[in-house]
């Protein structure tokens, strides 16, 4: 059979017209990139309806499991009773009483219970309390409401800023804080200004799914729907008090993650298996949409105060920025949410005094999680408006106050990180200005707001007009993006990623980097054969079996290309040195199977080793926060309405400094998706709450953006790679997150004159606005 | 209650409450997996499937309303095009284009779509927008979607 590929990508001199994909290359060409790209691994079974997700495996004798949830935001459980007029005897119910090990969520701290137990308290709105398993849907949906739970209501919290409980605070710094004050009273301006980010749905199309089948044991074999296998096997062993063998995690085709299926999974897998262990067969827990967006985890709402002193000429002098983020009612990743939040809060800009003090806070709300970029677009949100609206009353274009002050090469974060190398922020908003026209656009859109502003006809909208209803802006936005985990990370994650070449002459690649939609099984057996100088289809990649393959550590934090592709290809230059070792003068792809026969099975396993130079002190924040950051710039158009107040977004065009694009249609294909999730945060996408419980927690009511709601997406992949890694990749998957939200409402405020600062920026606030507008 | 209907051209004939979803009894009484559940509410279109050439959600479909009528799926695009050794023109599109990630909403735009070239649809963008609407991806961005569709409808 031919080799079927992808059409290779041209690379397009940075002047020519934005045709995709479009890759530039700075310096030197990257190493490792193959000619020409292979076709979506698992793409024809996803194509054909033949890829089994959870939901669709079949468990003959299978029941259904559902959770009994809390209807208090903060309660003591006094008792849970079953009512007594019902037989019970047909299914099973597990309460905390049936844990064998821990009762706890093993993440950070040990804080979250799997279930309530009787005496404890109850923390949140939809918290899990007791399971049912019935042998069919129906018996479970009569019986799951006959399930009372007496409870005694206790006074809750829901103001982040108001709560006296704090999960993390951190303190980054380059001096003392007379230094800083000093920055301040030498400032031409000083600037405050307030933000406020609401939660933010994951929203997977494939809600979450597990299913729990025990063997004969006493084990257990989870198949889920996952991003990190290895969490939920920890969290097996830790509460069911299983061995690594007992407990076996299997991640099957996984609909989408963006960080929701990090760490719930954990919950949802233990639920399962305490059902599956109780009626001792196979348990099937599927959430429909309700449940999943009533109490799985969201982005982290924040609260983020910025005061800024500059130069006339927009030369930042000092920073210093507040943030306070609202964990909901158990730890989580909050800590981590927060370090990252707090270490981008400045945006990717030399200042040479800064301090930023960041805080999360528990309130008596379902607990907040990983979202894609992982704190880092609430900060920047609020960072690049702070600097817009620097920029607008220093009269300066905000592209013009962003090449002042954008870091470059030997320039020091806050933390002392000397950025030494890989370092694109002006390239990449270089490119989205040019590639945008974005000068001269927005002197057009200026102009026509100066010929229309105070001839409204219109009370409350002062730029409309009998004739137009609409008003058009564009607006600039520049961010930064650590690659991998933050601080000394992946050095605790001590992660393994092996190569293989069996008896039977097949090369295999083995990882706990799962599939979910990003192209991990594409891009790291490209990388391996690469690297070994075979066709992409000699590399068997190993399913995310806890049985089978490694802990090469979670799927997140962008780090599967730069961490575990950095490994694989290690682990494949180290096989094809051995193997070539014993053949001398041939080359790997001639003699591999020659050598599987005489020699039998040879494996590498690769171990992570620290990145050169890089070191990060955890208890005084300061050092190398991150090996190596990615850069990225978006341009968005904008037209208001302005009697509704809706935003279209028409064009984005987005820069993302990749360091390596690996396979750049995959590649392009994050940034469009993660630009689309940052416009509908930036627009529509909007949790209610009262009382603690989320008012909008189903898709009628929580939106997301449609192909209607979606702009043109023009994507420009830069390639500034990263030395410590052989194939130079940052990785790709949360850079787009982090910076079109502000390049929207940037574009708001230069169609209709006034700054959104609290996402998302819905048509019900900016008409608010306009009106208060008009009133002042 | 007895319903009988054609799927991807085959006679299916299912015994079940007249008001049984139309999806259940895919996924479940036929075994055709590859339409999906997303919402269960016909917001996200993760379960469209073509009945009588029209896209519908077959989670809001009872299954007496199909007695009698083609219904086809995924399957059916993919069973279509086994006959020729590869995937059909569309299916080959979202591949090479990249317009499927994590693939759950794929079988259910891979419909909206085939229905919207059936019907003549052009290869205009917004025309293209508007046919997969009642569509959600969370993965794209939608624009290698719109590419594939329409790279397909300048072949027609």
């Amino acid at each position: 059979m031919p080799t079927r590929t992808a059409a290779p990508p041209t690379v397009v001199p940075a002047t020519e017209a934005v045709t995709r994909p479009l890759v530039v290359q700075p310096g030197e060409a990257t190493q490792g990139r193959a000619a020409a790209f292979p076709l979506r691994r698992e793409g024809p079974a996803k194509l054909t309806g033949a890829a089994r997700y959870t939901d669709d495996l079949v468990f003959p004798g299978a029941w259904y499991g559902a959770t009994i949830r809390s209807t208090d935001a903060h309660a003591r459980l006094l008792a849970i009773e079953p009512d007594p007029d019902v037989d019970w005897s047909t299914v099973v119910i597990a309460t905390a009483a049936d844990i064998p090990g821990d009762n706890v969520v093993s993440l950070m701290h040990d804080d979250q219970p799997l279930l309530v137990p009787v005496g404890g308290e109850i923390q949140h709105h939809a918290e899990p309390v007791a399971l049912l398993a019935a042998p069919d849907r129906e018996t479970l949906r009569q019986l799951k409401g006959r399930i009372r739970l007496v409870t005694e209501p206790l006074p809750p919290v829901f103001d982040l800023e108001a709560s006296d409980h704090e999960f993390a605070r951190y303190e980054i710094k380059t001096g003392d804080d007379a230094a800083l004050e000093a920055a301040f009273a030498a400032a031409d301006l000083v600037l405050e200004g307030k933000y406020r980010v609401g939660h933010q749905e994951q929203l997977y199309i494939e809600n979450q799914a597990m299913i729990a089948v025990p063997d004969e044991d006493g084990g257990i074999v989870i198949h889920g729907s996952l991003q990190c296998p290895y969490y939920v096997h920890r969290a097996l062993k830790r509460a069911l008090k299983l061995s690594s063998v007992e407990a076996r995690v299997i991640q099957e085709e996984t609909g989408g993650g963006f960080g929701g299926k990090e760490d719930y999974p954990s919950i949802l897998a233990l639920h399962a298996a305490l059902l599956a262990l109780k009626c001792r067969r196979p348990v099937r827990m599927i959430y429909e949409r309700h449940e999943d967006i009533a109490a799985t985890t969201k982005r982290h709402p924040a609260v983020i105060r910025h005061r800024t002193g500059v130069r006339r000429d927009g030369t930042l002098l000092a920073q210093d920025i507040d943030v306070v983020m609202d964990g909901g009612a158990y730890c989580t990743l909050t800590p981590v949410v927060l370090s990252r939040g707090a270490l981008h809060a400045g945006g990717p800009y030399r200042c040479p005094n800064v301090r930023i003090r960041a805080r999360a806070t528990r309130t008596n709300t379902p607990p907040n999680g990983a979202m894609r970029g992982f704190g880092a677009p609430q900060t920047e949100f609020a960072a690049e408006t702070q600097l817009n609206r620097i920029a607008e009353r220093l009269d300066l274009s905000p592209a013009v106050i962003r090449e002042r002050n954008a870091y470059r090469v030997g320039d020091a974060t806050p933390t002392g990180q000397v950025l030494r190398e890989s370092v694109a922020a002006e390239q990449v908003l270089r490119l989205a200005v040019d590639m945008s026209s974005y000068e001269s656009v927005r002197r057009e859109t200026g102009r026509r707001a100066a010929e229309r502003r105070g001839v409204g006809a219109v009370p409350g909208s002062p730029l409309r007009t009998t004739d137009e209803r609409h008003a058009g802006g564009i607006g600039l936005a520049l961010a930064w993006h650590g690659a991998g985990f933050t601080g000394s990370g992946e050095v605790h994650l001590a992660s393994v990623a092996s190569v293989e070449l069996g008896a039977d002459g097949l090369i295999r690649l083995l990882t706990a980097q799962t599939e979910m939609g990003q192209g991990t099984k594409t891009i790291l057996p490209l990388l391996v054969a690469g690297e070994l100088g075979v066709p992409v289809e000699w590399i068997e990649y190993a399913a995310q079996d806890t049985a089978e393959v490694p802990d090469s550590g979670p799927t997140v934090a962008s780090r599967t290309a730069m961490v575990v592709g950095g490994l694989s290809i290690l682990a494949a230059r180290c096989l094809k040195a051995e193997v070539e070792a014993r053949h001398p003068g041939a080359p790997f792809h001639e003699v591999f199977r020659q050598d599987a026969v005489q020699h039998g099975p040879t494996r590498i396993d690769q171990h992570f080793e620290p990145y050169p130079g890089v070191a990060f002190d955890d208890a005084t924040y300061r050092g190398d926060a991150y090996p190596a950051f990615g850069w990225a710039a978006a341009v968005a158009t904008v037209d208001v309405d302005l009697d509704t107040g809706e935003v279209t977004v028409g064009d984005v065009v987005a820069v993302d400094d990749v360091g390596q694009a690996i396979h750049p249609i995959l590649c392009e294909g994050q940034v469009e998706g993660g630009t689309l999730q940052a416009v509908g945060y930036a627009t529509i996408e909007e949790i209610k709450l009262a009382d603690g419980r989320y008012l909008n927690d189903r898709l009628a009511t929580y939106l997301i953006p449609t192909a209607l709601d979606a702009p043109r997406i023009h994507t420009i992949l830069v390639e500034a790679p990263f030395s410590g890694v052989p194939h130079g990749a940052k990785g790709v998957g949360e850079l787009p997150m982090d910076v079109a939200a502000p390049a929207v409402v940037a574009a708001i405020h230069d169609a209709i004159g006034i700054w959104m600062t609290e996402l998302p920026a819905t048509p019900e606030k900016i008409l608010a606005a306009m009106h208060a507008g008009a009133a002042a | 209650m007895s319903f009988r209907f054609l799927v991807n051209g085959s006679p299916a004939e299912v015994d079940a409450p007249g008001s049984r979803r139309l999806l259940d009894v895919l996924r479940e009484d036929l075994g055709l997996t590859g339409t999906k559940e997303g919402c269960g509410e016909g917001e996200c279109g993760a379960c469209s499937v073509i009945l009588d050439g029209q896209v519908v959600d077959a989670c809001l479909v009872p299954v007496c309303q199909v007695d009698g009528r083609i219904v086809r799926t995924v399957e059916g695009l993919a069973l279509a095009a086994r006959e020729h050794g590869s995937l059909d023109a569309l299916q080959e599109a979202f591949l090479e284009r990249g317009a499927a990630q994590c693939g759950i909403c794929t079988p259910g735009i891979l419909m909206a779509a085939r229905a919207y070239l059936d019907a003549g649809g052009p290869p205009e963008e917004d025309a293209i927008r508007e046919a997969i609407a009642g569509n959600l991806c969370r993965c794209t961005g939608y624009t290698k979607i719109v590419e594939a569709i329409a790279s397909v409808a300048n072949l027609d």
